[in-house]
């Protein structure tokens, strides 16, 4: 049951998106949510069509794959349209007793459900194409400067790589621990919510002292292995922007332009 | 009483790239009162099938019976199952989680829906069985040693009156005189309360000195199911497939090729010192 | 390479409200000395004070009383902390708690990143040290995906990338199938014959301890036997006190010698029980 779940669904294959230094992908899908928020009409949204099209081309992931991811989250999608479609103020078209569908409401209703579909598929590209472990470590450099202002940026990336780690491990623990107690006759599906809630107390209380025990052996393990923090540190897979990477930031600055530009000489 | 397997297969993950089958084509008959060691290495299926046994799993076909009747018929209480048929999981860790052991071994019968009295007495029965000491009864349970926790853990199944007893790699963790404390403990409670013990080991040693039958699980197939002796004859199969029989199978075999006359048949240390002392005429 | 001297161990219990219960000693005037190269094995059952003691050589825990020596540091002297953890590593007993990486490389180049190893350099590092484990296939492995002895492989490999003199196992058997613990006692005694890297072996599984130099038998804090495995297991009754075993022919050739067979002390294998009964027989 809980083995089902995944985290960061990464879809394994080699492509040119996948080969791109993580921090490329961050920055591009950044921009990405940054333009469809600027654009506004729509050639803008052709053009963001395009560029996502082209990238999950080159990407290798099967479409099919992408929009699996879709189902998740149709009910927000379909909320968001409602709402955009009868709360809109405009020229009314229909009306259906207290609620009135206007012309503007039908242009918003139809741009958000594009907007939310385009960021969707965008963002879930990048998690499909880079592994959870370069994210952390393409974070970790884009955050660098704010060192500056004593965020403890290398800790809290190695603090995300590791519970990356170690999610799968608790997961597994969480499940084994459900069948002893269910083995003595726990009952973790029926009865009122507060029946429920409390039949969580002989899992949890296992699972958190199984997690404080993983917690304080880790720490021992690493410090026999000489960890004391970032200072003085190599890296054995440090980040280097090679030419594809250099392109395709271009490519990321000449698809900003030609968003902004459509925008201002359409309108 | 008995467990009936018939023609079970469990696929895990089923539907998806990762499916493989853990159990294939298990046909088991484990009758009243029997004293039974399930062998196999990590991943040979044995934690999946034991699983199968009290319905925490259910088979992807074929069919499990408990008492003549099918635990996986929509209708059958499978609450009442889990208390007939206990299992005790392998790391204690992963049941405690009361503020003493005597509210822990209570857990079980509580959740039977049994009155407090009897509730309470049954805890105070089960840890008797399990030979705990009075003074531990209101101590953590997260104090205890690895030896003591597994003694509550098993209490805590034993309180729920089980017909059958299923303990999964009981010795695991625990050094040479913890390992023999347990298996003689669950030796005890197979004589004198005469359930049916399934014990899940991965060390032959452990297992036949003590169990009347032993069943080999191997890549989710039953690769031997028969006496002890029986099943150590076929050493060499066993090794092939990741386990090895007692030392003294092979000392026996051994000895039998350089041409002492003993019985190779021999399972446990007694009977092995007995076979050669008669080579040698000292008996 | 590794000495202790009179050290002692204690830690202070206290109950619920924080209040002092009493003090425990976990470690008792413990004398070492181990000279490099050596496999040394230390038995005691569980609470006996070995892991405690362990802890002790990679200075993750000091001395109440006493001093602790690796490669001639004092532990307590701070300047050398990171000298004794590179030159002392340590394996310890739950695989799955000592992997930080993702993938198995990462985890093995994880202890040269800390001690600013050069990129180049941890590769290689990482290459060589998966390559004497046997792991080297798969590097690219998520280690979730591994059994019980091959992560304990990758924690060894992790260990040798730092390249250390001495490598101290803490039990590092206890959680895996017999298959599982025959890959790691496989494994660390090649890394003391073929690399010449010392041994310290922690375990209650007494079949591992048969091809140690020295062993030593733990009990309530000291150090209650000292001698080669044989000498140890020459000592059935005493080590049946001590709450440990001997291995079953061991037990076999005792008990066929408490009935009259004129056999050895101490036989550790099956091949010397048959040679010594044929010897009788002549």
């Amino acid at each position: 049951m809980l083995r089902d779940i995944t985290l960061g669904q990464y879809y394994r294959t080699e492509s040119v998106i996948h080969s791109l230094d993580p921090r490329v992908k961050l920055v591009a899908t950044f921009a990405f949510i940054v333009s469809l928020f600027v654009a506004n009409n729509f050639i803008g949204y052709v053009i963001a069509a395009l560029f996502l099209a082209m990238v999950i081309y080159l990407s290798k992931v099967p479409p099919k794959f992408i929009f699996r991811g879709m189902k998740t989250i149709f009910f927000l999608l379909l909320l968001t349209m409602v709402f955009n479609l009868f709360l809109t103020p405009g020229t009314p078209i229909v009306s259906v007793w207290k609620f009135t569908i206007t012309q503007e409401g039908l242009k918003m209703a139809a741009m958000m459900a594009v907007r939310l579909v385009f960021l969707i598929t965008g963002s879930s590209l990048m998690t499909l194409t880079t592994t959870p472990n370069h994210l952390t470590d393409g974070l970790e450099r884009l955050l660098r400067p704010l060192r500056l202002f004593k965020v403890p940026v290398h800790e809290i990336s190695m603090m995300m790589s590791i519970a990356l780690r170690f999610i799968p491990i608790l997961m597994e623990e969480t499940d084994k621990i459900m069948k002893a107690q269910m083995a003595r006759g726990a009952d973790f599906e029926s009865g009122s919510l507060i029946k429920r809630a409390k039949s969580l107390v002989p899992l949890l209380v296992p699972l958190f002292i199984s997690a404080f025990r993983r917690a304080n052996d880790l720490a021992m393990a690493m410090e026999a292995r000489c960890y004391k923090g970032g200072d003085g540190r190599t890296k054995m897979k440090p980040l280097i922007y090679e030419k594809r990477d250099r392109l395709a930031y271009l490519v990321i600055i000449l698809y900003l332009v030609l968003i902004v530009v459509m925008g201002r000489i359409l309108f | 009483m008995s467990i009936i397997l018939d023609h079970v297969n469990y696929i895990y993950d089923e539907d998806t790239a990762m499916a493989h089958a853990a159990l294939i084509d298990v046909c088991l008959n484990i009758p009243d009162g029997q004293f039974v060691g399930l062998i196999g290495h990590t991943g040979s299926g044995k934690s999946t099938l034991i699983q199968h046994m009290n319905g925490l799993e259910k088979p992807t076909s074929g069919c499990v019976f408990y008492d003549g009747k099918d635990i996986n018929d929509s209708d059958y209480d499978k609450k009442s199952l889990r208390a007939k048929v206990g299992l005790v999981f392998q790391y204690p860790e992963h049941q405690l989680f009361e503020t003493d052991c005597f509210k822990d071994v209570c857990f079980g019968p509580k959740n039977l829906g049994l009155p407090q009295k009897e509730v309470e007495l049954r805890a105070y029965e089960a840890l008797k069985q399990v030979g705990f000491d009075d003074e531990y009864f209101y101590q953590s349970p997260f104090d205890l040693s690895g030896g003591q926790k597994r003694r509550v853990a098993i209490a805590g199944v034993l309180a729920m009156k089980p017909e059958v007893l299923i303990l999964d790699e009981p010795t695991a963790g625990l050094d040479p005189k913890g390992r023999e404390d347990i298996l003689n403990l669950i030796s005890k409670l197979h004589e004198e309360m005469g359930i049916t013990i399934i014990l899940v080991s991965h060390s032959m040693d452990d297992v036949a000195n003590y169990v009347q039958r032993i069943i080999v699980m191997n890549k989710g197939r039953v690769a031997f199911d028969d006496e002890p002796k029986e099943v150590f004859k076929h050493y060499k199969e066993l090794e092939e497939i990741g386990l090895a029989a007692p030392q003294v199978t092979y000392v026996m075999q051994e000895l039998h090729e350089a041409g002492f006359p003993v019985d190779t048949d021999v399972t446990t240390l007694e009977d092995a010192k007995n076979e050669i002392l008669k080579a040698f005429g000292k008996c | 390479m590794l000495r202790t001297d009179k050290l002692v161990f204690e830690y202070i219990r206290r109950d619920e409200e924080g209040n002092v219960e009493g003090i425990t000693r976990a470690v008792d005037n413990v004398n070492l000395d181990v000279k490099p190269g050596e496999f040394i094995a230390i038995l005691g059952h569980n609470g006996s004070g070995k892991s405690t003691l362990a802890k002790h050589f990679n200075a993750l825990l000091y001395p109440t009383e006493g001093e602790v020596f690796v490669d001639g540091m004092n532990t307590e002297d701070d300047s050398h902390l990171w000298d004794i953890r590179q030159e002392a590593g340590m394996v310890f007993q739950n695989p799955d708690n000592q992997i930080i990486g993702q993938v198995v490389e990462e985890d093995v180049g994880f202890g040269p990143e800390n001690m600013g190893v050069p990129t180049q350099e941890i590769w290689e590092r990482v290459e060589e040290s998966l390559k004497t484990v046997g792991m080297l296939q798969f590097r690219k492995s998520s280690p979730n995906h591994l059994s019980g002895g091959q992560k304990q492989r990758v924690s060894i490999a992790g260990v040798i990338a730092m390249h250390p003199k001495c490598i101290i196992f803490d039990e590092p058997t206890a959680m895996l199938d017999p298959n599982g613990r025959k890959e790691v006692i496989r494994a660390a005694r090649a890394l003391n014959q073929v690399e010449n890297i010392t041994i310290i072996l922690i375990t209650h599984y007494m079949e591992e301890v048969i091809y140690a130099d020295r062993v030593f038998v733990m009990d309530k804090g000291h150090v209650e036997m000292t001698g080669t495995p044989r000498e140890i297991f020459s000592q059935v009754d005493r080590l049946k006190e001590l709450r440990l075993g001997v291995p079953q022919v061991t037990l076999l050739a005792h008990e066929l010698k408490k009935a009259g067979l004129p056999l050895p002390d101490g036989v550790l294998t099956r091949e010397e029980f048959v040679e010594e009964l044929k010897k009788i027989k002549r």
